[in-house]
């Protein structure tokens, strides 16, 4: 046994993140890791690697107890992992990414930068890939930058290498160089411990998968014997046929007619990462953007929001031509943006719920310059209560909440402007699963209301089951569309993978 | 363990004021003549226009950004009144001439506010740099408008800003009590200072809720640069003479350490405005309580550091380590 | 420069656009004042411009290291207003004494600065704030609130005012020393590479397992030692410890490295191209005065310092618009 993890309890401020979770890897096996978000996964690993000191449990690592208390440590201690945020510095070059801290050196302490650049190159070679190693990270795309990372996890040497969400901006080529090093890695002996929302790779190369679900691991199989609905059940905790029956989210509404045509977007362009981008939008109706990361659904959302100035393209709104050209016209005229990262560009951690929430009805809230407070009150305690925020009162700073709840309130900063398009980016992410299950509702409940909603979601079964189409991105470009009812994941995964019309 | 937390965050909340009833205390008990008039009025003028000035600066942090050249415009607006009234038009018609003397510096000193604005808000440039270019300039153009020299008059009219008394106690103290206020409701009821604080706690958010971003960070420095004109007519008032090389010398330091000890942060987010005056006292009493037990000045620069180290230190326990 | 294998100038000019407009600006300046004015290239004004400003090359490289981790100094004018009296109380025991004490009470200060950022998580804006204003008041301490004169018997004064082989001031042959020493170290050693990352990326460096704290105290130690070793040049190039000296230093040494192109927000940045902007900033001075001898027009005190604020505007606006278009090209 490689490692063992046993017990393992982490609360954040009196709320357990992790409670009593067990985790046992064999050595020499890929082991994959799955939950929804929120279920304790990324805690876990940080718990491992020395990120967060864990409250109480045990750690054997190689058979001796361990107790990293850094990243260092564990990289140092034969454990390296690769993040889904691509912990990577873009101001520097790839071979300072891959090397970094383990130069070749000469006489002992100057870098022998021909040397490192050589074995960069030889690594990414390994990867099928050839690039200008001296080049900053960042201009390359998304998918090259999570291939350096795996690079640099790989140049390590380490035993247990952690991918967390590896293939989240690869395509079906890409994925198989992947899979080729994960292999490859395997018949060398290192284990590799395999966090992934796309249950069908798993399939591919993953022996055996560990459950989690509330903060505890619930399962552990032998990959082959579980169907994919059944490891869906032990993650939701629910029956597998009353998954199958009712689906996994809150989100299918059983797509009634939709209104008339809130929103047309044509050959909308923004710059490199968005070149034609396509959309309607009727009323009552969710339109799912499908998409790797990277592929530009956030663009997308940016420049109906008027955040990114359009380059080409035309936008109609209620059969008016429109120029979005800031966020704030973009609220007058009636569009809502949730976006992706709410600790990034959504919540000010140091004011209140009240004062979050009203953020932007601000202009509507107030005569003259100033806020009339009675009403601001009354109208926050309305969304707080009819939201169901937990919260001590609206005085709260924001950043006391839960994850779950500040992003009820986010959403309530949005739904409070009574907006007829709601674009909706991870309205999920970092949620727990009591309060995703109230946010899908509350999805749900405003499309039957007639409001339009674009959404953006990781999470697949959200667009596939409650999508009444699917927008496919790839590389910037609107690329398919799909239609419910009828769409499955595997549809979905397939129009991803292979991003053309066609060559599925 | 649980309780040292608690007083600690105690003593944080209420910390600015416990030191100045403790200094208040020690210097009404140990240091002579401390509670007279006459020394409250001393430490009053001269606590007033750092306090001025620091509100200001408070307002140009809580957006995230600093103003170096708080120091160079209240040089640029002392220069610029005496000019005014000693002028032959100010001279003719001495009402007009006051008025003039008192508005005109004003409105420079808001254009240079949103020169710096303008140039973080609009070119993006970090206000560290942005702000350098009128420190480094704006205290020459000063001294070219008046060649270098020293400008002195009588005009009591005008030098009522800086000698008058309401209540025996000096009139700039009551302004800035005065401007305080204006400035603490401004920033708790108006939809500019809501946005104000949202833009310095997350800008990107603030402009994704249609915040008027921009318009908000010009505003701060205009203001920020309107309160150092006055500061800048309030020290040449009090004094009957504008020393171009020297008015607001250092001050930009001054308004930055009273603002940080009031509770202001760096990053951000935060306008204790009263803070600022509490900041300015505090500075300012430490500072007299060693001048009049003897000890050298040298010696309060030295006390000084230390209080912005360990004010900030408590300040930060008291926001606790959140990710 | 990103890092050094074999040096390419166009790929140099490519990836750090930034960099040029300081060499360009430099280069022309330089261009004028030899086709302006007589005594320009002179080598007594060459040797005696250069002597000057060694004292903000230094800093200015130590400046450069502190904002490239992404921090900043502001204590650097007062640290060397205070080891310039140190220097000067030594100076009868000859520069071999003098200078290492003196660099060793601005390493002091580098630290202390070092232990209230990383180990207090003061912020570096106030820490040094804290510092400026304490060193400055411990510079009067020390010396009384007077200058202090230094021992022209010894040695001391050699430093500041003489030459090696009677051709290049001591003064830069030292500054010429450092710069070398650490343009190798922040090309060549994983030290210099972690200050470098911890700017581009702190909470990245620290998943990557790189020694943060190390790069950190590292880099405001050496902006201390830096403005330790400026005091010895203030001392000997003046004959006296000054400790109301070094007011704006720190500003200026900002804003060289600035200039220089390197991000205020730290993580790119070249040693070079920060030398060439303190070069830049006090030829600017050094042009003015010329301009004064001339006798054509004169340029007061007061204009200098409105031409040079000018100056520094105009340099900024190029700045930001490189950095605009750069951003567009590269993927949105």
């Amino acid at each position: 046994m490689l490692l063992s993890m046993s017990g393992i309890v982490k609360n954040f401020g009196g709320v357990p993140a992790v409670s009593n979770t067990t985790l046992e890897l064999q050595a020499g096996e890929v082991h994959a890791l799955i939950g929804q978000n929120g279920a304790g996964k990324s805690t876990l690993i940080k718990v491992l690697t020395g990120i967060y000191e864990r409250d109480s449990g045990e750690v054997l690592f190689e058979d001796s107890p361990c107790n990293f208390q850094s990243p260092g440590e564990a990289q140092v201690g034969g454990i390296a992992t690769i993040y889904q945020e691509l912990n990577l510095v873009p101001l520097r070059s790839v071979t300072e990414n891959v090397m970094m801290g383990y130069e070749p050196k000469r006489f002992g302490c100057f870098i022998d930068w021909n040397e490192a650049h050589k074995r960069t190159r030889d690594i990414l070679a390994r990867f099928d890939i050839d690039i200008d190693v001296t080049e900053q990270l960042g201009k390359f795309s998304t998918a090259i930058q999570q291939l350096v990372a795996i690079a640099r996890a790989v140049s390590l040497e380490a035993r247990l290498v952690i991918m967390d969400e590896p293939t989240s901006s690869l395509d079906a080529s890409e994925i198989e160089t992947l899979f080729g090093v994960v292999r490859d890695l395997r018949s060398s002996g290192v284990t590799v411990l395999y966090v992934s929302h796309f249950l069908e790779e798993l399939y591919e190369i993953c022996d055996r998968v560990t459950v989690m679900r509330d903060g505890q691991s619930v399962a552990v199989h032998e990959i082959q014997n579980k169907s994919k609905l059944e490891l869906i059940g032990d993650m939701l905790g629910r029956d597998a046929d009353e998954i199958e029956k009712e689906g996994m989210t809150q989100l299918g509404h059983g797509f009634v007619d939709t209104g008339e045509l809130l929103l047309e977007a044509v050959n909308i362009s923004t710059g490199q990462r968005l070149k034609n981008f396509n959309l309607s939008l009727h009323r009552g109706e969710i339109v799912g953007l499908g998409g790797l990361l990277g592929a530009g659904r956030t663009e997308a959302a940016r420049a109906l929001f008027g955040i990114d100035p359009l380059i080409t393209g035309k936008l109609r709104v209620s059969n008016q031509d429109w120029t979005p050209l800031s966020p704030r016209e973009a609220i007058e005229k009636g569009f809502a943006f949730l976006t992706e990262d709410r600790k990034v560009e959504g919540i000010i951690p140091d004011m209140s719920v009240r004062e979050n929430l009203t953020l932007a009805l601000l202009p509507v809230l107030s005569r003259g310059g100033q806020i009339d407070r009675a009403r601001e009150k009354e109208i926050v305690q309305k969304y707080i209560s009819d939201l169901g925020i937990k919260t001590a009162g609206m005085e709260q700073p924001i950043r006391e909440l839960s994850g779950g709840n500040q992003q009820k309130v986010l959403l309530a900063r949005w739904l409070i402007t009574n907006p007829a398009i709601l674009i909706l980016d991870e309205p999920t992410r970092g949620v727990d699963v009591g309060a995703k299950r109230e946010i899908q509702l509350i999805i749900r409940d405003l499309v039957e209301k007639g409001v339009g909603v674009i959404l953006i979601s990781s999470e697949f079964e959200e667009i596939v089951e409650g999508a009444n189409r699917i927008i496919v991105l790839h590389e910037g470009e609107s690329v398919t569309e799909l239609t419910n009812p009828g769409i499955t994941e595997t549809a979905l995964i397939n129009a991803l993978a292979h991003g053309h019309v066609g060559a599925a | 363990m649980k309780r040292s937390t608690f007083s600690l965050k105690r003593a944080s909340k209420h910390g600015g004021l416990i030191a100045l009833v403790i200094l208040l205390l020690f210097n009404i008990l140990v240091t002579p003549n401390f509670f007279q008039l006459q020394t409250l009025s001393v430490n009053i003028s001269q606590v007033a226009t750092i306090a001025i000035v620091a509100m200001g600066m408070t307002l140009v942090i809580a957006t995230g950004g600093i103003d170096l050249s708080v120091g160079a415009v209240m040089a640029l607006s002392g220069a610029l009144a005496p000019l005014i009234f000693g002028s032959q038009f100010g001279i003719d018609y001495p009402v007009l001439g006051l008025i003039a003397a008192l508005c005109i510096p004003m409105i420079v000193a808001m254009l240079c506010g949103w020169f710096n604005g303008a140039i973080v808000a609009y070119i993006g440039v970090q206000p560290i740099i942005a702000t350098l270019i009128l420190f480094i300039s704006g205290r020459g153009i000063a001294q070219v408008l008046t060649n270098g020299n020293l400008q002195t008059f009588q005009n009591p009219a005008f030098s009522y800003l800086g000698t008058g008394k309401i209540l025996g106690l000096p009139f700039q103290g009551w302004l800035a009590l005065a401007i305080a206020a204006i400035l603490a409701l401004v920033i708790s009821r108006t939809t500019f200072g809501r946005y104000l604080l949202a833009v310095g706690g997350n800008e990107r958010a603030a402009s994704l809720s249609g915040g008027p971003v921009r318009k908000v960070k010009i505003g701060a420095y205009i203001i920020c640069s309107a309160l150092a004109g006055l500061a800048g007519l309030i020290v040449v008032a009090i004094n009957s003479a504008s020393d171009a090389a020297r008015n607001g010398e250092l001050m930009e330091l001054d308004a930055i350490a009273a603002a940080v000890v009031g509770g202001a942060l760096l990053q951000g987010g935060r306008a204790p405005v009263f803070g600022a005056i509490l900041g300015a006292v505090i500075i300012q009493l430490v500072k007299y309580t060693l001048l009049a037990n003897g000890i050298e000045d040298e010696y309060a620069l030295i006390a000084k550091a230390l209080i912005i180290l360990a004010a900030v230190y408590l300040q930060m326990g008291r926001r606790g380590k959140h990710a | 420069m990103l890092d050094a294998g074999s040096f390419d100038l166009r790929r140099y000019i490519s990836r750090n656009p930034q960099s040029i407009a300081v060499w360009i600006a430099l280069l022309a300046l330089v261009i004028f004042g030899l086709i302006r004015y007589d005594n320009f290239g002179g080598a007594y004004n060459i040797t005696a411009f250069l002597n000057y400003n060694a004292m903000f090359i230094i800093i200015s490289m130590g400046m450069c290291f502190v904002i490239l981790t992404g921090g900043i100094d502001l204590s650097v004018g007062s640290v060397a207003a205070f080891t310039s009296v140190i220097a000067a109380y030594l100076s009868p025991h000859g520069i071999e004494i003098a200078l290492p004490c003196a660099v060793l009470a601005g390493l002091v200060f580098g630290m202390l600065n070092a232990c209230c950022i990383i180990y207090l998580g003061i912020p570096p804006f106030i820490a040094t704030l804290a510092t400026m204003i304490g060193a400055k008041g411990g510079a009067l301490v020390i010396s009384g609130a007077q200058t202090v004169a230094v021992d022209w018997g010894s040695n001391f004064t050699k430093l500041g005012m003489e030459k090696a082989f009677s051709v290049f001031p001591w003064t830069i042959v030292v500054v010429a020393a450092v710069a070398l020493l650490l343009w190798v170290v922040l090309e060549k050693t994983t030290l210099g590479r972690t200050v470098l990352a911890v700017g581009g990326g702190e909470d990245a460096s620290v998943m990557m397992g790189l020694k943060v704290n190390r790069a950190k105290f590292f880099a405001y130690a050496l902006s201390g030692g830096c403005a330790g070793l400026a005091g010895v040049f203030l001392a000997s190039g003046f004959g006296a410890g000054q400790p109301l000296e070094g007011i704006g230093w720190e500003l200026s040494a900002i804003a060289a490295v600035v200039v220089g192109g390197t991000l205020l927000t730290g993580g790119m940045g070249s040693l070079p191209a920060t030398i060439a902007g303190a070069l830049l900033l006090g030829l600017v001075f050094n042009l003015l005065n010329f301009e004064n001898g001339k006798g054509v027009v004169s340029i007061s005190a007061y204009w200098q310092m409105v031409i040079r604020g000018a100056f520094l505007f105009v340099v900024i606006l190029f700045q930001a618009r490189v950095m605009k278009s750069r951003s567009q090209r590269v993927a949105g």
